[in-house]
């Protein structure tokens, strides 16, 4: 009994030690304010590929991606001035897809060293051309209709780096890059999770193509003791 | 005056190399304006396959644009070895053996030293083998005057430049090497406009007209800019005084360089692939002079919403277009004195003054495109018109300064005249005759 009490104090403690070393962050980002109408592509309803695969309707951009209550997507929501300590090598490769003629996700975020495999879902040719602006590689590669997936790796931190297909020119998508792991994006939902972040104070930062740009994120403040916090953003339509 | 005999057949090819070159201007226009110039990831193959047999249900999107601009900017540069042949006569054939043996040869190299270098590589082996074909033409025909045949090295050069910056663009993923690539297009393409001149027959048949005027009204650099030019293009030396009583050539040229300027400025913007850089026009950002903090570029960066993968709005961009537009309100101005100055003081059925007209609407024409292009937010078929447009004005500007060394239109000229100067219709003028 003695031993049974001793092995569940250790164990409580042991749990309550390691709960009290990290936790996560969760939030929500809304969108204060009434977004842009969001432009149409007449150019992908018009090629003779695509248009097929966009269904009915004009498409349209999707700079902002707003729920019903405000709630803001596509939002990368990162820890700053945290020490570089990427596990990209061990993380599962990130993908980015290619299918309706349309990048999907349009905004993810990786570690560096992290894989991200680029896949071709379509019927159509499409190029996978990364322009990277902050020392990663550049790279213009042919990826036909069930080509195998194009790999690219990044090396260093960059925020918003583009990924474009130059056959059809209004796809493009955003990798943000990190040199650790806690970031996040969020979800239709305006959602995030950066987990496992280590107890401690910090400066939160969120970015957003437009809302929030890499020059002018939100910042906020937040303390991470023995277990999760919540810091919700509100970012303002321009 | 040039003695050789007019060749029609060489003149009607000069013309067709010249269409051919404005062709391909006009789709490498659609190319950038479509954002496709990295559509087709290697060179000179496509997609894998060899250019010439890559199918044309392939060619979709973007590739469309720059495959179908690989294809004319290859028959262009057969047109132009083909042209320079026939310019070099058959004392060419030689030279040509030897430049095409040194190309296949570095074609066969290349590659050897980088992975990168392997489509110049092909490219070189490939414009050899042609320029090695042209050097086998058997005929033996005669070479043209000098100043003709030295155009016709500089084009056969000037096309093969063309066709390397155009692929290592390519393959360097250098977007900068567009500019380069997009001012020597219009620079060639004015090339073959002065051949397509002096293979004319109004060239050819050497009607210059030369009244006489005491030599002390012609300025030093009056007489220097054009002993050298005139020599080089071996015509006749007019009289000393008519450049120094209209200084229209060096009018023309002054505006032929400012044009050129502004096509490098051009360039330049439309190679940033930033998209429209200013949206409204004639105001920027709403104010006459935009604002450039970063706070405010930021804000333009935040309110475009882009359809087509284009880079962010920077401050230099804005300075860019902000030169151009105030370049093109000074070349307007310019050329509308031009043409107002040519025809007060040669009339209105001078040459000169029908090109200084032409000049005048096509700078009308491409000041109207230039506002349509902000206005259409950059349609890619406006774009591409502004751009053809601009080749045609530098390359005006070029006849004019080359026609104003063949036309002296007499009445330009005070009564001193000798008995063998002739007025411009080519009747000769009586000694002390007012023309």
């Amino acid at each position: 009994m003695k031993k049974i009490c001793l092995l569940t104090t250790i164990t409580c403690l042991s749990a309550g030690l390691f709960s009290s070393q990290a936790g996560d962050i969760t939030g929500t980002v809304t969108l204060k304010g009434t977004p842009p109408k969001e432009p149409e592509i007449p150019q992908a309803k018009e090629n003779p590929d695509c248009g097929k695969l966009l269904g009915e309707g004009m498409p349209t951009m999707h700079h902002y991606v707003v729920g019903k209550n405000g709630e803001l997507a596509n939002v990368i929501v990162v820890l700053k001035g945290v020490p570089a300590g990427s596990k990209g090598d061990s993380a599962p490769p990130a993908v980015l897809d290619q299918k309706a003629c349309t990048y999907v996700p349009q905004i993810m975020a990786v570690q560096t060293g992290q894989k991200i495999l680029v896949k071709n879902s379509d019927p159509v040719m499409h190029n996978v051309h990364s322009v990277p602006m902050a020392g990663n590689k550049d790279m213009n590669t042919a990826q036909g209709p069930g080509a195998p997936d194009v790999t690219y790796v990044p090396t260093k931190p960059e925020n918003f780096l583009k990924f474009q297909c130059d056959v059809h020119n209004w796809m493009f998508a955003w990798v943000s890059v990190f040199d650790h792991p806690y970031f996040a994006v969020t979800d239709k939902d305006g959602k995030y999770t950066i987990k496992n972040v280590p107890d401690g104070k910090y400066t939160l930062q969120a970015f957003h193509r437009k809302a929030a740009p890499s020059s002018a994120p939100k910042s906020e403040e937040v303390e991470v003791k023995g277990g999760s916090v919540t810091k919700d953003f509100s970012l303002d339509a321009k | 005056m040039s003695s050789s005999p007019h060749n029609s057949w060489l003149h009607r090819f000069a013309i067709l190399t010249a269409l051919g070159s404005l062709g391909l201007i006009a789709v490498g226009g659609l190319v950038t304006s479509h954002e496709a110039g990295m559509a087709v990831p290697d060179w000179p193959n496509s997609y894998g396959y060899n250019m010439f047999l890559f199918p044309v249900s392939k060619w979709v999107g973007g590739i469309f644009y720059e495959h179908t601009h690989r294809l004319i900017a290859t028959i262009v540069g057969v047109l132009v070895v083909a042209l320079t042949r026939w310019l070099g006569g058959s004392r060419s054939r030689l030279p040509l053996a030897l430049i095409g043996f040194v190309e296949l040869l570095a074609g066969i190299i290349l590659p050897q030293f980088s992975p990168d270098l392997k489509g110049a590589g092909y490219f070189l082996s490939g414009i050899g083998t042609v320029v090695l074909a042209a050097a086998a033409v058997w005929a033996k025909n005669e070479s043209a005057p000098k100043p003709l045949l030295a155009l016709g090295w500089v084009a056969l050069a000037a096309v093969q430049v063309q066709g390397l910056l155009g692929g290592l663009r390519v393959v360097l993923l250098r977007d900068e090497i567009g500019i380069f690539h997009g001012v020597l297009a219009q620079l060639f393409f004015g090339l073959l406009c002065a051949i397509v001149l002096l293979t004319s027959r109004w060239w050819i048949g050497g009607r210059a007209r030369c009244p006489q005027r005491a030599a002390n009204t012609l300025t030093t650099l009056d007489s220097t800019v054009f002993d050298n030019v005139s020599g080089a293009l071996g015509t006749a030396r007019p009289t000393p005084g008519w450049l120094g009583s209209s200084g229209l050539l060096r009018f023309s040229l002054v505006i032929t360089v400012l044009i050129t300027l502004q096509l490098i400025l051009g360039a330049t913007m439309r190679h940033q692939h930033a998209g429209l850089a200013i949206p409204d026009f004639p105001l920027a950002y709403g104010k006459l002079w935009p604002a450039t903090d970063s706070a405010s570029i930021e804000l333009y960066n935040q309110r475009r919403l882009e359809v087509v993968h284009v880079n962010a709005i920077t401050a230099f961009q804005i300075g860019l277009q902000m030169a151009h537009r105030i370049l093109a309100l000074l070349i307007l101005a310019l050329i509308a004195v031009s043409a107002w100055r040519a025809a007060r003081k040669f009339g209105v059925r001078s040459p000169f003054t029908k090109l200084s007209f032409v000049w005048f609407g096509l700078v009308l024409l491409q000041a109207s495109l230039g506002a349509a292009t902000i206005w259409s937010n950059k349609a890619a078929d406006i774009a591409t018109a502004h751009v053809v447009v601009g080749a045609l004005l530098l390359v005006n500007g070029a006849l004019l300064c080359l026609v104003s060394l063949r036309t002296v239109p007499a009445e330009s000229v005070p009564a001193l005249v000798p008995s063998q100067a002739t007025g411009f219709s080519g009747q000769p003028i009586a000694a002390g005759a007012k023309v």
